[in-house]
């Protein structure tokens, strides 16, 4: 009975006599039960969309690592042969580290540069403009980014030819020298990700509190001062969240190094993992190492993950009332 | 409680451009010339070599897509000679005339725009369904169910690339656009989170009137629920469309003829044809694939803005 009157409020303030009534307290319950379809009525599209297209695609992967298939021919298991054979492959191990270091490159750098471009751009009367610039990048198609840069960093291009006027030297061979073609990604990267994290970390800025920074001021702290100890540690849950999302993004990479590094680069030195994956998967027709490298991928993403949230508590401020 | 945060911070940067409440130096950029004191002065100086970081940031953010228009301009023997040159001389629209005749870009444009719009569309009924259902119905099994939910968001949707790939071929998906609509609509726990939370920074009342006047819970989503989620439709509305439209690796394994191809699809393949030595055509297919989107962006720039700063912000 207690049950009924404490969580039903509305079908209790529909009838008060609800809670002694039989015929109410029955009537109720059918709402109840009616209204718990609805709720599994609700959810079914998207329910039944991830089982079909997420989770059956997944358990797929898990267990076409563990076989030998190219389509055609008949499926055969082979235990953890894939994966022994992956991790010992140059291909992949070089994939795994290009692909990190283009998250632990880009990440900081990125997100750096566009908390400073933030905080400058909250001090500003009219941002619009700055805003439509920094932002563009992110609605143009990574495919179009990755093709306007690579006619940039041509070697007779717009960017070699100026650092060769500026310092004196040769000019780079950004997309043909194996050490430069990672930067060239990296560079990329950073440009066209830039608005999305500046807008993001603008809102959280605009979102402090003014009477917070003016007590500090009064205070009498400095700008420098009010930057470390005030809006760091305010905006610290936002940047966290924003470096989870462009770690996990940055180990996505495929656009950028499929166009802009013509399939991964001279001598594999931009192949990713997610290339690695495509490549084996739809140029050479072997879905079981392939599938056992989105494996490997998935697990990196988790383990990376983990340690961010790990860290989280060392960094990261949250408020008193914030959940 | 932080539904309530996320309301907040989208109407503090709907304000953001032209509202200047919060701006802390703002004052002093209104001091006129003759009235600088020193301090004041000091101040004043700061902020024009604020101003001048910014414009050579912005500088840097906007040049890849000048050198895109001027190179697109120019004409192939200038290309050769003298590809540094900052004016075509003479100017030529031949390279776009090129690109447009050598790929299907008029039908790539209606390609992208039906199923974004189609995905949008589906997202945005299907999202808020769930949304709405995990916010404010009680029913067995909720919580767990959404907690698979924000899980599945760890899975790269890479790692699901070649299972999904023969799942569609399975389905007769494959060289279809049905492989890119139908999970575009059926598929975005993103989105169900982001409305979830919308639907919980609703007051309950809302639906509490039209609870006790007997009305069911599909009326009560679509003619209570739905109106007042207005602006975080637009928001989510955004966001996937952005998301669809940019996609490329699964348009890319999914899709072969270059009829059904997506506009980013279809700019690619100007890559290998011709990259190496007409870049004037490539720049010219790129333009084409991006100043449309570019001018869409600033005519509906306050709105994207926001909408992107909401869903940066949303999944905390």
């Amino acid at each position: 009975m207690t049950a009924t009157t404490v969580d039903a409020g509305a079908a209790a303030a529909a009838s008060p006599s609800a809670g002694r009534a039989p015929g109410g307290l029955r009537k109720e319950s059918a709402w109840r039960r009616r209204d718990r379809s609805w709720g599994y009525i609700f959810i079914a599209p998207q329910v039944v969309g991830m089982a079909v297209f997420v989770l059956v695609p997944f358990i797929a992967s898990m267990v076409l690592a563990f076989a030998e298939w190219n389509g055609l021919t008949e499926l055969t298991w082979v235990g953890f042969e894939n994966f022994t054979a992956q991790l010992q492959d140059e291909l992949l191990l070089r994939s795994i580290v290009n692909t990190l270091l283009i998250a632990i490159i880009t990440v900081p750098i990125g997100l750096g540069l566009a908390v400073v471009i933030a905080v400058a751009l909250e001090k500003l009367k009219t941002r619009t403009l700055y805003l439509i610039l920094f932002f563009a990048p992110v609605v143009t198609s990574t495919i179009a980014v990755a093709m306007i840069w690579q006619q940039m960093f041509r070697v007779d291009g717009v960017l070699s030819d100026t650092i060769a006027k500026i310092f004196g030297i040769a000019p780079p061979d950004w997309l043909g020298d194996p050490r430069l073609a990672l930067l060239a990604v990296c560079i990329v990267t950073i440009w066209s990700a830039l608005g999305l994290n500046v807008i993001i970390f603008l809102a959280g800025l605009q979102n402090i509190s003014p009477s917070v920074i003016e007590a500090a001021r009064i205070d009498g702290a400095g700008p420098l001062r009010l930057f470390w100890s005030i809006r760091m540690p305010l905006l610290s849950p936002i940047i966290f969240f924003s470096s989870i999302v462009a770690f996990i993004s940055s180990l996505q990479t495929f656009d950028t190094v499929f166009i802009l590094t013509a399939d991964a680069g001279p001598d594999n030195a931009t192949r990713t993992i997610v290339y690695h994956i495509y490549d084996l998967g739809f140029g050479r027709f072997e879905f079981g190492p392939a599938s056992a490298a989105s494996v490997i991928l998935l697990l990196l993403t988790l383990v990376i993950t983990g340690i961010q949230f790990g860290a989280q508590k060392r960094f990261v401020h949250y408020e008193d009332d914030a959940a | 409680m932080s539904d309530q945060r996320m309301t907040r911070l989208t109407d503090g940067v709907r304000d953001a451009p032209t509202d200047s409440t919060i701006a802390i130096v703002a004052p002093d950029l209104e001091v006129r010339p003759g009235s600088a004191r020193a301090g004041r002065g000091r101040r004043r100086l700061s902020s024009t070599l604020l101003h001048v970081a910014l414009i050579v940031a912005g500088a840097a953010m906007v040049f890849p897509f000048v050198w895109m228009l001027i190179t697109s301009f120019k004409t192939l023997p200038q290309l050769l000679q003298d590809p540094l040159s900052f004016w075509p001389a003479p100017w030529t629209l031949d390279n776009y005339v090129e690109a447009w005749n050598a790929a299907p870009f008029a039908q790539a444009y209606f390609n992208s725009i039906y199923i974004a719009v189609l995905a949008v569309v589906g997202t945005l009924l299907t999202a808020s369904m769930a949304g709405y259902a995990f916010a404010r119905i009680k029913f067995r099994g909720s919580r767990v169910i959404f907690i698979v939910f924000l899980a599945t968001q760890m899975i790269p949707k890479q790692v699901t690339l070649i299972p999904f790939y023969l799942l569609m071929a399975q389905f007769g998906w494959v060289d279809s656009h049905l492989s890119l609509i139908v999970p575009a609509m059926l598929v975005n726990p993103f989105a169900v989170f982001l409305m979830r939370q919308f639907v919980m920074s609703l007051p309950k009342e809302l639906e509490e009137a039209a609870i006790v006047d007997g009305a069911g819970r599909w009326r009560i989503f679509w003619s209570v629920i739905l109106p007042n989620l207005k602006p975080g439709l637009g928001a989510l509305s955004i966001i996937v469309a952005l998301d669809v439209w940019n996609s490329f690796l699964f348009p890319l394994v999914l899709l072969n003829t270059p009829d059904l191809f997506t506009v980013p699809l279809l700019l690619s393949s100007f890559r290998g044809q011709f990259g190496a030595i007409n870049y004037g055509l490539v720049m010219a297919a790129s333009a084409v694939a991006t100043i449309p989107m570019l001018i869409a962006f600033i005519i509906g720039q306050r709105r994207i803005l926001n909408s992107m700063a909401a869903s940066g912000l949303g999944g905390r």
